[in-house]
C-alpha cells in the first residue's frame, strides 16, 4: 500500500530522468566522417571554413572557365541568371539601394562563400574546391567594390571582410518570442 | 482471355465511353430490353443525363483523378515563369478562388523554392535525417525509424513571405495564392531534439534540404521546441515531391521559407547563421524584423473575388479563408460597404491553430456597386488591419502607396460593379 501511494512520485522521477537521456533509442549515432561529409554550414564567424585561399585574379579566370559568366553575364550582369553586380545608384551611403544581390547585400562574406560552395554552378553544385570558392568569392566582392584587387581571401580573412551591410540590418529583437503578439503596441 | 475481351469491348475513347452505346450493348446482353425503358415516361427532365461515362481503367482504379470538367490550376506567381529558363521550379500560386473547405489538395498546394530549384527524385529508402551540432548525441534516422516515433497529425497553413497583394493583381490567386493548408503528419521536432539532447547555448537550428542548392534556413530554438513538425505525411498520403518528399520541416505560422523541404540535416548552433535563405529575408529595422517572422491575423474573401462574375442581384453566400500565425482564428467579420460597418461572419467547422479557417456570410446583393472586405481576429487578440490603418500607424504619407511592414496581413477589398463583375479595390 505504501508503495502504491508513492507510485506517482516514482513516475514523476521517471519522467525527470527521461528528460536527461534518450527516451526511444531509435536512430543511430552518425560517424565523424558522416557528419563531416554533410556539414556544409558556414557561420558568420566562419569557424567551419576549410583551409585554403583565393585571389581576385584567379576568381576572374574561374568566373569564365566555370561557366558563371554564361548565366550571370560577363560583367556580372546581363545574363539570364540573377545579376551579381551592384546596381549603379551613384554615390550613396545606403547599401540597401544596391539591390538584393548576394555579394553586396549580405552582411557577411561567409554567406557569399557558403552559397557558391553549396549551390553553384547550376547542375554541378558542390564540385568547386575550397580554393576555387575563395577565389570566386574574392572576384565577386572585388567587382562590387567591397575588397581591393590585391586582397587574398582565406579562412581567417574572409569572416573579417567589412561588408557594407554589416550593421544596417536588423536581427530579431531580444524581446521577440514565438506565439506572442508580433510587436508590442501594434494591435495588428 | 479476360484481356482479349477487354480489348474488344474497349470504346475508342478510353476514358469516356458513349453511354447510349454502352447501354445498348448492355441491353443486348440482358436479352433485348429496349433502350427507351431507361428514359422517364412522363414529364421533362430538368437536366440531360450524362451522355458519357468514365471507363474504369486499372490506373484509375488504383489512383483516382478529378473530373475533366474541373480545371482549377496553379499559376506561376509574381510574373516569374515556373519552370524558368533553366527548368527550375520557382513560385507557384494556389487557385484559392475555386477552393472549398480548408484543405488545399496536394496537387494544388502552392510551391516555393529557395532560388528556383529542381525537384529531387528521392528514393525514401536512401533518405536520412541527421541531427548534429550542439547536441549531446548526434543522431541519424531512416524514414522507417522516424515513423516508429510518436506521431502527430495537425492542420497547418504554410504561407510564403511573398504573398503580398497589390493593386496590379486581378484575382485572389494573384493576391493571396501563396498560402495553402494541409493536414500534416509527422514527428514533433522537439521529440528529436530531446532525443539528441540540446546543449546550453544551442539557441538556433539550421535546417537544410538535399536538393541541388541545399536550401537552408535558420530557426530560433524557442520555435523549434514549441510546435515544429518533421512531416512525412500530407493529406493522408506521403508528402508530395514538390512539397519536400519524403521529409519536410513544418514551422507553423511562420514565413514559409523556414519550412525546409527535402529535409536531411538539422544543425543545432549558437547563432543566426545568415544562410542564403536568411539573407534574402533580412529587414532594415527591428520592428519590421519582428513583424517578418510570424504571420499576423489574415483573411480574404475567395467568393466573390477578383475576375469572378455575379449573374445578378439575389442571394449569395460570401465565403473566404482566415488564418493566423499567432494561433487560432477567433472571429471573422465581413463588411459589404467598404469597411464602414462590420458584421460577424460564421466560422465553418473548427478553427484550428495556425490553419486556414473557412468563414461564410449570408448576403443578399441588391445590384448596386459595393465593396466587400473581411477581417479576422486571432486568439492573441490581434486584429487584421486595413491598409489605411497600417499607413496611419506608421505615419506614412497619405499620398503614397501603403508600405506594409513585415508579413502582409492587410485587408483585401473587392469591388462589386453594378454589372456583377468583381475587381481588386486596392488603391
Amino acid at each position: 500500500m505504501r508503495f502504491l501511494k508513492l507510485l506517482p512520485l516514482f513516475m514523476l522521477l521517471g519522467v525527470y530522468a527521461q528528460a536527461q537521456s534518450p527516451t526511444y533509442g531509435v536512430g543511430r549515432t552518425p560517424t565523424e566522417g558522416e557528419i563531416r561529409a554533410w556539414d556544409i554550414s558556414i557561420s558568420p564567424t566562419g569557424e567551419e571554413l576549410p583551409q585554403g585561399q583565393g585571389t581576385v585574379a584567379e576568381g576572374e579566370e574561374l568566373y569564365l572557365s566555370k561557366g558563371c559568366a554564361g548565366c550571370h553575364g560577363i560583367t556580372g550582369t546581363g545574363g539570364l541568371a540573377p545579376r551579381l553586380l551592384k546596381r549603379d545608384v551613384g554615390a550613396t551611403s545606403n547599401p540597401w539601394a544596391f539591390g538584393r544581390i548576394l555579394p553586396i547585400r549580405s552582411p557577411y562574406a561567409t554567406a557569399v562563400w557558403d552559397y557558391i560552395n553549396r549551390g553553384m554552378p547550376l547542375m554541378a553544385e558542390g564540385t568547386l574546391t575550397p580554393n576555387e570558392v575563395y577565389s570566386i568569392t574574392a572576384y565577386l566582392l572585388y567587382i562590387n567594390e567591397v575588397i581591393p584587387e590585391d586582397k587574398v581571401l582565406d579562412n581567417e580573412s574572409l569572416p573579417k571582410v567589412e561588408m557594407p551591410n554589416r550593421d544596417t540590418w536588423a536581427p530579431l529583437p531580444d524581446w521577440w518570442k514565438p506565439g506572442l503578439p508580433r510587436l508590442v503596441g501594434y494591435p495588428y | 482471355m479476360t484481356d482479349d475481351r477487354k480489348e474488344k469491348d474497349k470504346p475508342e475513347d478510353l476514358e469516356r465511353g458513349d453511354r447510349r452505346e454502352f447501354l445498348k450493348r448492355g441491353a443486348a446482353l440482358a436479352g433485348g430490353l429496349s433502350l427507351g425503358a431507361a428514359e422517364s415516361a412522363i414529364g421533362q427532365a430538368p437536366a440531360p443525363e450524362p451522355e458519357n461515362m468514365i471507363m474504369g481503367t486499372t490506373e484509375l482504379g488504383a489512383y483516382g483523378k478529378r473530373s475533366r470538367f474541373e480545371t482549377s490550376v496553379r499559376i506561376p506567381h509574381g510574373g516569374r515563369p515556373s519552370p524558368d529558363a533553366f527548368g527550375l521550379d520557382f513560385h507557384i500560386a494556389a487557385p484559392l478562388q475555386e477552393s472549398v473547405g480548408v484543405i488545399t489538395p496536394s496537387s494544388l498546394h502552392y510551391v516555393g523554392t529557395t532560388r528556383g530549384s529542381f525537384v529531387p527524385d528521392i528514393n525514401p529508402e536512401d533518405h536520412r535525417l541527421m541531427i548534429h551540432g550542439m547536441v549531446d548525441r548526434p543522431l541519424i534516422f531512416t524514414l522507417e525509424e522516424l515513423k516508429r516515433l510518436p506521431s502527430v497529425t495537425r492542420l497547418h497553413f504554410i504561407e510564403c513571405a511573398g504573398n503580398r497583394s497589390n493593386r496590379r493583381h486581378n484575382t485572389v490567386q494573384e493576391t493571396h495564392g501563396m498560402t495553402s493548408c494541409a493536414e500534416w503528419t509527422g514527428v514533433l521536432l522537439s521529440t528529436l531534439l530531446n532525443e539528441a539532447g540540446v546543449q546550453e547555448d544551442g539557441d538556433w537550428i539550421v535546417a537544410e534540404g538535399v536538393e541541388e542548392v541545399k536550401g537552408a534556413s535558420s530557426i530560433p530554438m524557442s520555435k523549434a521546441m514549441e510546435d515544429c513538425l518533421i512531416c512525412y505525411g500530407m493529406n493522408g498520403e506521403a508528402v508530395r515531391p514538390q512539397q519536400g518528399y519524403p521529409l519536410r520541416l513544418l514551422v507553423p505560422g511562420f514565413e514559409g521559407i523556414l519550412s525546409v523541404k527535402w529535409l536531411r540535416r538539422i544543425k543545432v548552433v549558437d547563432q543566426f547563421y545568415m544562410t542564403y535563405n536568411d539573407y534574402g529575408h533580412l529587414h532594415q529595422d527591428s520592428d519590421t524584423a519582428a513583424l517578418g517572422m510570424q504571420i499576423g491575423p489574415k483573411s480574404v474573401i475567395t467568393f466573390p473575388s477578383g475576375e469572378q462574375q455575379l449573374p445578378g442581384p439575389g442571394f449569395y453566400e460570401i465565403s473566404g479563408l482566415a488564418w493566423s500565425g499567432g494561433g487560432a482564428v477567433t472571429k471573422v467579420e465581413v463588411s459589404t460597404d467598404g469597411g464602414r460597418n462590420w458584421v460577424d461572419a460564421e466560422i465553418r467547422g473548427t478553427a484550428h491553430r495556425m490553419a486556414h479557417t473557412r468563414f461564410s456570410f449570408q448576403w443578399n446583393w441588391d445590384g448596386n456597386e459595393c465593396e466587400l472586405q473581411s477581417r479576422c481576429t486571432d486568439e492573441l487578440g490581434s486584429i487584421q488591419p486595413s491598409r489605411a490603418q497600417i499607413a496611419e500607424f506608421w505615419n506614412q504619407p497619405p499620398d503614397q502607396p501603403v508600405r506594409v511592414r513585415g508579413q502582409d496581413n492587410s485587408i483585401q477589398p473587392w469591388r462589386i460593379a453594378s454589372d456583377g463583375s468583381v475587381h481588386n479595390a486596392i488603391s
